[in-house]
């Protein structure tokens, strides 16, 4: 699938801008109007929405007092920060020096194939996203996988359809109680 | 000072009594004591299930037991570890490795409950006895000499009461009713040397920073540890963080410091967690805030969260984000001693760096230079990773030799493999081969030898490693950190990871070899910061001590590894394929494996990802998966007919 059609999918809806907005003031008010703040309201505003959406980095800026331009500028710079909404389920894969001699090239290749996207991007039910991280420091356990938080160690590609069958039953339950509530 | 040393020292005294007091309390009341590692890589191998089923089992078995926390012993191979501490059986503490659910539950029932020690799970005593056989009898404890590492995985780093029990926060206590020359002297003539990886002189270092006159200066703590396959800073923080933070409040009181702030990578939430609570801890015990101990000495500290960025571990870098901006190098002088972050005088230093400050301090300079080498004292902590038997952090002497840590400490390569490699230093650092086995650890010998200390990272490779994929590998994390203020570094690493990538698919070419060793001479030249002027070292270090791999590729197209997987190819031995085994059939995530007429499997090429799951999968007896390269080797089998009408259909 091209990358393009996904972006399509992570579009920020007005709606979603709008909850963002109404919950901004009170992170705001944890910190004072200075430019060391900067990063720290960052990591506080994805923290909580999971990304950086346009309308939180314009009120960012305006917040500080500084252009929005900047803003993105410093925001974009670090890798930590995401422009998209993340799916329900985050998978990290570590690309370390450990996991890299372990072969964790083909453990990501092994999320790639199954989702559909590749890494950096979302699945466009926004159920999974899939991202590299440099080193998550469990080297003795490589090859190493993150998913939702939870470090799993000595992965393999077996491990990976265990995981997703995991969470297709979960998911499963989810939404029969979703229907089972409806009806 | 607000109060005489007399009183600082009187105040210290009773503080330490109450909490002895308070331990042995609850200690002398026969409790079992159970210490599960709780660190970030024993969490990954399980240790929240071992702690729960632990906790589970002790309730339903209706005993009484303590289960503590604690952080990491370096034994990562063999996590997640527990040590029980069972006072009425007579028994020393006892060290049990890899306890997963079902060996917890079973040494809790049997040795809790009917004080059996369940001898073949038990891994050592933690202290020498006549009944149980140490941990230090295994070289792996043996060899190692630790000073920072010393309570790391014994003592629960959510409690600083463990911390004052042993003597913690006595060094700061001495700090304060001493000159702050008198420590800098101290610090100097202990020759500590930085140990983020550049080595520089930790006491000229405050000495710069006493002699800034300024009102306010700042200490920062560099923990922002980006190298892949180092984690020796997270293990401190999340196993001891009173040590550190002890450290940095004596640097403070040296150069003169009221603020103190603690960047640590956002990478690691735990050790965030733990040292946010460690500094409340402080605050509450009176070792942090204003007027430490009653004494006039007062210092605020804060942790400030990095974003990922590997670069930020470059002091003006680090120094640029903690002021909101990108994280660029900036031009020095004037270096963050005279102006750092905002504009004040600013020490950095590593977290290994002040978390050997304590000991020094308490055990003089003398004591420091008796380990170590001449111009290398003291000890140096590794993280060794990669295809070694006992993989996880290693305090040793410096001066003791690559081959004695490799080989004696940690057992060896894994699998019967072949020593090829050593990678030192992480990304900027260098590739030995086993010419330097012999070279002995310490900050001057390995940058002769092409490597360098760097954090402490250290990736050892086997046979099965291709060492320009390895080059590869490390341009490519470094071309993708490069921030891109100088051009040499942006342009200059994506041009050599450019050629890597042609080489490593086979599509290299005989200048290459040239071009290679030129650009990277020049980038080295022409960047500003340590990540450019380091960032070529993976490529030429591979190319000096195994020019043969390139010259393999380029010419032969052909991986002498089999690692490229551009040039290699899997393939299923007719002779030795078993019929109706279907084990390899399961395990292809792209089902390239089908079945030949003779009812024997092979691989479709077109198809096959190289995985190297069928090889793996292919029960030991059979043996019959094979890796070639080039991939010409392997001979190609068409897909029957039939199978092809049935895949369509």
């Amino acid at each position: 699938m091209e990358a393009g059609k996904h972006n399509a999918n992570q579009l920020v809806t007005e709606e979603e801008e709008r909850a963002i907005a109404e919950k901004l003031p009170a992170i705001f008010r944890e910190f004072s109007q200075e430019r060391t703040n900067l990063l720290p309201i960052l990591q506080r505003i994805q923290e909580t929405f999971k990304f950086l959406s346009p309308g939180a980095m314009r009120a960012v800026a305006n917040y500080i007092g500084i252009s929005t331009s900047e803003v993105y500028g410093v925001a974009t710079f670090y890798n930590q920060f995401r422009f998209h909404p993340p799916g329900r389920h985050e998978i990290k894969v570590c690309m370390g020096t450990a996991c890299h001699v372990k072969g964790g090239d083909i453990i990501l290749e092994n999320f790639e194939r199954k989702l559909g996207i590749k890494e950096g991007e979302t699945t466009p039910d926004r159920e999974y996203s899939i991202e590299r991280v440099a080193c998550v420091g469990c080297c003795a356990l490589a090859p190493v996988a993150v998913v939702d938080d939870k470090v799993i160690g000595y992965m393999q590609p077996s491990k990976v359809e265990g995981l997703f069958l995991q969470f297709e039953i979960q998911r499963k339950i989810r939404e029969g109680q979703i229907k089972a509530e409806a009806s | 000072m607000g109060e005489g040393r007399k009183d600082i020292e009187d105040r210290y005294k009773a503080l330490k009594n109450k909490v002895q007091e308070e331990l042995e309390k609850e200690k002398g009341d026969g409790i079992p004591t159970i210490r599960v590692t709780m660190s970030t890589c024993a969490r990954a191998a399980g240790a929240e299930e071992t702690q729960k089923v632990i906790e589970d089992t002790v309730a339903s078995l209706d005993v009484t037991a303590r289960v503590i926390p604690v952080g990491c012993l370096g034994h990562c191979y063999a996590e997640p570890l527990i040590i029980v501490e069972h006072p009425q059986t007579g028994f020393p503490p006892i060290c049990y490795h890899s306890v997963n659910a079902g060996k917890a539950r079973l040494i809790v029932q049997s040795y809790i409950k009917d004080a059996d020690p369940a001898f073949e799970y038990v891994m050592g005593a933690m202290e020498d006895n006549e009944l149980i056989p140490p941990v230090t009898t295994f070289p792996r404890f043996g060899f190692e000499e630790r000073i920072v590492m010393a309570h790391c995985g014994r003592i629960n780093p959510w409690d600083i009461r463990e911390y004052i029990a042993l003597g913690g926060y006595s060094a700061l206590v001495k700090a304060l009713t001493l000159e702050p020359e008198v420590i800098i002297d101290e610090v100097e003539r202990s020759g500590l040397r930085g140990r983020g990886g550049a080595g520089f002189p930790a006491g000229r270092k405050w000495r710069l920073g006493r002699t800034q006159k300024a009102d306010r200066k700042v200490v920062i703590c560099n923990a922002d540890e980006g190298d892949p396959g180092a984690y020796m800073d997270r293990t401190i923080i999340e196993s001891n963080p009173h040590q550190l933070l002890e450290g940095i409040a004596i640097c403070a009181y040296a150069v003169g410091a009221d603020t103190a702030i603690i960047y640590v990578r956002a990478e690691y939430p735990l050790a965030v967690k733990t040292i946010g609570h460690a500094i409340k801890e402080a605050e509450t015990y009176g070792f942090l805030g204003n007027n430490i101990l009653g004494s006039d000495f007062s210092l605020s500290v804060r942790i400030f969260q990095g974003s990922g960025a590997f670069v930020c571990g470059e002091e003006t870098a680090l120094i640029q984000s903690i002021e909101g901006r990108r994280g660029m190098p900036q031009h020095r002088p004037p270096y963050p001693v005279e102006r750092g972050v905002w504009g004040r005088p600013t020490i950095v230093n590593n977290v290994k760096t002040l978390s050997y400050v304590p000991s020094i301090i308490n055990q003089g300079a003398d004591w420091f230079r008796s380990i170590g080498t001449e111009k290398s004292p003291g000890t140096a902590i590794f993280s060794i990773v990669g295809n070694v038997k006992h993989p996880g952090l290693v305090e040793i002497a410096m001066g003791t030799t690559l081959r004695t840590l490799i080989f004696d400490i940690c057992g060896g390569i894994a699998n019967k493999k072949a020593f090829k490699a050593v990678q030192i230093g992480g990304p900027s650092g260098g590739c030995l081969s086993d010419a330097f086995l012999d070279t002995p650890i310490d900050f001057d010998s390995l940058t002769q030898a092409g490597a360098m200390m760097g954090s402490g990272g250290m990736v050892v490779m086997d046979e099965d490693s291709c060492m320009v994929d390895v080059a590869r590998y490390f341009l490519d994390f470094t071309q993708k950190e490069s921030c891109g203020k100088c051009t040499f570094c942006r342009i200059g690493t994506k041009h050599l990871l450019d050629i890597l990538d042609r080489i490593t698919k086979g599509e290299g070419q005989e200048e290459d070899l040239t071009i290679l060793e030129n650009l990277a001479r020049d980038i080295k030249q022409g960047s500003l910061c340590g990540l450019g002027k380091t960032a070529p070292n993976p490529v030429i270090t591979s190319l000096r001590y195994f020019f043969d791999e390139y010259v393999a590729h380029v010419r032969e197209k052909r991986c002498p590894a089999l690692k490229c997987r551009s040039l290699t190819a899997y393939y299923i031995d007719l002779d030795k394929c078993a019929r109706g085994c279907e084990a390899c059939v399961g395990s292809c995530p792209v089902e390239a494996i089908f079945t030949t007429k003779g009812r024997k499997k092979a691989i479709d090429q077109s198809k096959c990802v190289k995985c190297g799951e069928c090889m793996t999968a292919c029960p030991k007896e059979y043996d019959a998966v094979r890796k070639v390269s080039p991939p010409s080797l392997a001979p190609i089998i068409e897909r029957p007919h039939e199978e092809k009408v049935k895949e369509g259909a």
